[in-house]
């Protein structure tokens, strides 16, 4: 290491040796570092799997457009649209098709004592809605009335129950007064805001909530014309709908609203990314402490190389070397430590935590960034090292 | 121990220009310390010129001025009044990369040896090399090894100053300010951690350094067993040269 080091600086690697000299500081610095990282991660993690989770819906969906409530901030906030926009926007030319989407939400208490919370699809049977192929299998049954479609990836769905329902067998439970039977299943998964999904006929969804009505649906589903693109009808439907109670935006845009409102004003994630930034202050304060405690015990020594004509940029190069050092040592363990962690997140939350190279690197680079900051404010105490005073 | 039976001029790496006429020329200097009430002369009007390869010790009570003499003379104090010219360079009013250039000419032995305690005695050495440019860092070793052999420490070349006895610790701080190959040595005390024999020997290679390579030396020391071996012996006091002398011998 020394030799590669002094090979990679061209002078002798005096902040490694000086590191390296100190073992149980260096032990403390390296743990500390790697805590910082664990810190980072874990709220990376967290904010990943919320802006993940975020976007599941969205992509199994067929359509291209979708036209939701003004206050719609997320796919399953905001208030309900007027059914008469769906035919609006069916007589705007470019347009395919358009159905309505309707979400409810329902706890569904089981038997054996869980609850799963389900966020509820209420779809146009008759249309393909989602691509999924095993949902658009099942269309037929949907379209009698108190069938459901079952989330497999949800919480608290065991394999053998998604393994019977898919092998014939009929689960039904009791849903809102009624009794659903759960006649095949599909993927999506569990997110922050529910456990799972259930799909079901518009009609059943109408049954399983008595207060909402046909002609207000949460969003209308919109797919273009082949060929066509959904962007020119987004600003054909803008011309031909210009009420202000609605937003006319893509699938992916909508998405990518829900994902910015997600993590920017909802307290969820303002919480993580608020972690990001204290697990950053966290490294820098420890990097910190490390480094100036080691510059303040060897004052005396870099005195004595500024008084023979040792620049200031040779001692920063020095705390500079060792602030990477400890970047880099401190990022191994915290990234194997914060694998370890997001596989028993997985398991424990059904929640999608996991690991990214852009992460880790985006991690490495924040690291060195946050130890060369460390590193700069710990030089302010070279300025003190004075030849002068050794005499 | 084998000092001084071998050819020191081995240690030579490029030969730096020194001033003819003098390396040390100092006229009119004063120097305070403070500010306002509480500002106090240390230095009154300081004339000395101090030729070059001559061993020149400054002697005096505590506070007497002879440190901040040194400090001056060795660039490593800004000269506030009156004139200090080192190696033919007015160091009043001289910027920083001046300063810099003016002290990679010189040596300094300091009281205490300053090592690197994670450094073993050839890389602490080094230091004292590797601040000439990537030549003297390419060539370090044998220089260094050899200046070790000449203070009687060729037998620890790689042990880390833990491992060594003060006197041995402030040799190799020796061995580090010559090594280099300085204009000028500014030593302060350098015998204090040194036994009797030591010491002697230290200030021998001193001298011998001034005889062979023209190397200047001015010394703070109140070690009157090396008075001897000095060229001129300078007394202050109360920040005034009151006495500038050849030893008895």
């Amino acid at each position: 290491m020394t030799a590669l080091l002094t090979k990679l600086l061209g002078r002798l690697p005096i902040g490694w040796l000086q590191l390296k000299h100190n073992k149980s500081r260096l032990a403390a610095a390296i743990a500390g570092v790697a805590f910082a990282n664990i810190l980072i991660f874990m709220q990376l993690g967290f904010l990943g799997a919320l802006v993940e989770t975020t976007k599941l819906p969205y992509r199994p969906m067929v359509a291209d457009i979708l036209i939701s409530a003004s206050d719609a901030n997320t796919l399953s906030d905001g208030s309900n649209v007027a059914r008469q926009r769906l035919y609006q926007a069916l007589a705007v030319p470019g347009v395919a098709d358009a159905s309505p989407f309707y979400l409810g939400k329902f706890d569904w208490q089981r038997d054996n004592g869980t609850t799963v919370n389900f966020q509820v699809f209420g779809i146009d049977p008759t249309k393909q809605i989602f691509k999924d192929p095993e949902v658009d299998k099942a269309r037929a049954q949907l379209q009698l009335l108190d069938t459901a479609l079952l989330d497999r990836s949800a919480r608290n769905i065991e394999p053998e129950l998604a393994a019977s329902i898919d092998g014939g067998t009929p689960h039904r439970f009791e849903a809102n007064g009624r009794t659903l039977s759960a006649v095949r299943t599909f993927s999506i998964g569990a997110g922050f805001e529910a456990d799972g999904y259930l799909i079901v006929s518009d009609q059943t969804f109408l049954q399983m909530y008595p207060q909402r009505t046909a002609g207000a649906p949460t969003h209308i589903l919109v797919t273009v014309e082949p060929g066509v693109s959904p962007q020119t009808i987004v600003q054909n439907l803008r011309s031909a709908i210009p009420e202000k109670d609605i937003i006319i935006r893509t699938v992916e845009e909508a998405a990518a609203a829900d994902e910015a409102y997600q993590t920017t004003e909802r307290p969820v994630g303002v919480i993580f990314g608020f972690g990001v930034i204290i697990g950053v202050l966290v490294g820098l304060i420890i990097v910190y402490q490390v480094l100036s405690t080691d510059v303040a015990d060897h004052l005396r020594e870099y005195a004595t190389l500024k008084a023979v004509g040792y620049k200031q940029s040779f001692f920063l190069s020095i705390v500079f070397e060792e602030a990477i050092i400890l970047a880099i040592f401190g990022f191994i363990p915290g990234v194997l430590f914060a694998l370890g962690l997001y596989d028993v997140l997985t398991s424990a939350t059904g929640l999608p935590v996991e690991m990214t190279g852009i992460r880790a690197v985006a991690v490495l680079f924040g690291t060195s960034a946050m130890c060369l900051i460390s590193g700069a404010i710990a030089t302010r105490r070279l300025a003190g090292a004075n030849p002068a005073d050794l005499f | 121990m084998k000092l001084f039976n071998k050819d020191i001029t081995q240690t030579s790496t490029a030969a730096l220009p020194a001033d003819q006429q003098g390396p040390i020329r100092i006229k009119g200097l004063n120097h305070w310390f403070g500010s306002g009430e509480a500002r106090k002369q240390a230095l009154f009007d300081i004339d000395l010129t101090i030729e070059r390869g001559s061993l020149v010790i400054l002697m005096g009570a505590s506070g007497s001025g002879k440190t901040t003499l040194l400090t001056l003379a060795g660039c490593l104090r800004d000269v506030q009044d009156g004139s200090v010219q080192l190696l033919g360079q007015e160091l009043n009013g001289a910027d920083e990369n001046v300063l810099v250039a003016c002290r990679r000419r010189l040596g300094f032995i300091f009281q205490a040896h300053n090592l690197h305690e994670s450094l073993t005695a050839m890389q602490n050495v080094r230091m004292g090399l590797d601040v000439h440019g990537p030549q003297a860092r390419k060539d370090w070793k044998a220089p260094a090894s050899h200046l070790l052999n000449l203070v009687g420490l060729g037998d620890r070349l790689d042990y880390l100053p833990g491992n060594l006895s003060g006197g041995q610790k402030q040799r190799v701080a020796v061995a580090r300010a010559l090594v280099g190959n300085p204009d000028v040595v500014f030593a302060d005390e350098p015998t204090a951690a040194l036994d009797k024999e030591s010491g002697h020997q230290v200030v021998s290679l001193l001298k011998r350094l001034g005889t062979e390579r023209n190397t200047t030396t001015l010394m703070v020391t109140h070690d009157n067993k090396v008075l001897e071996m000095a060229d001129r012996i300078i007394t202050m006091e109360e920040g005034r040269i009151v006495k500038d002398e050849l030893p008895h011998r």
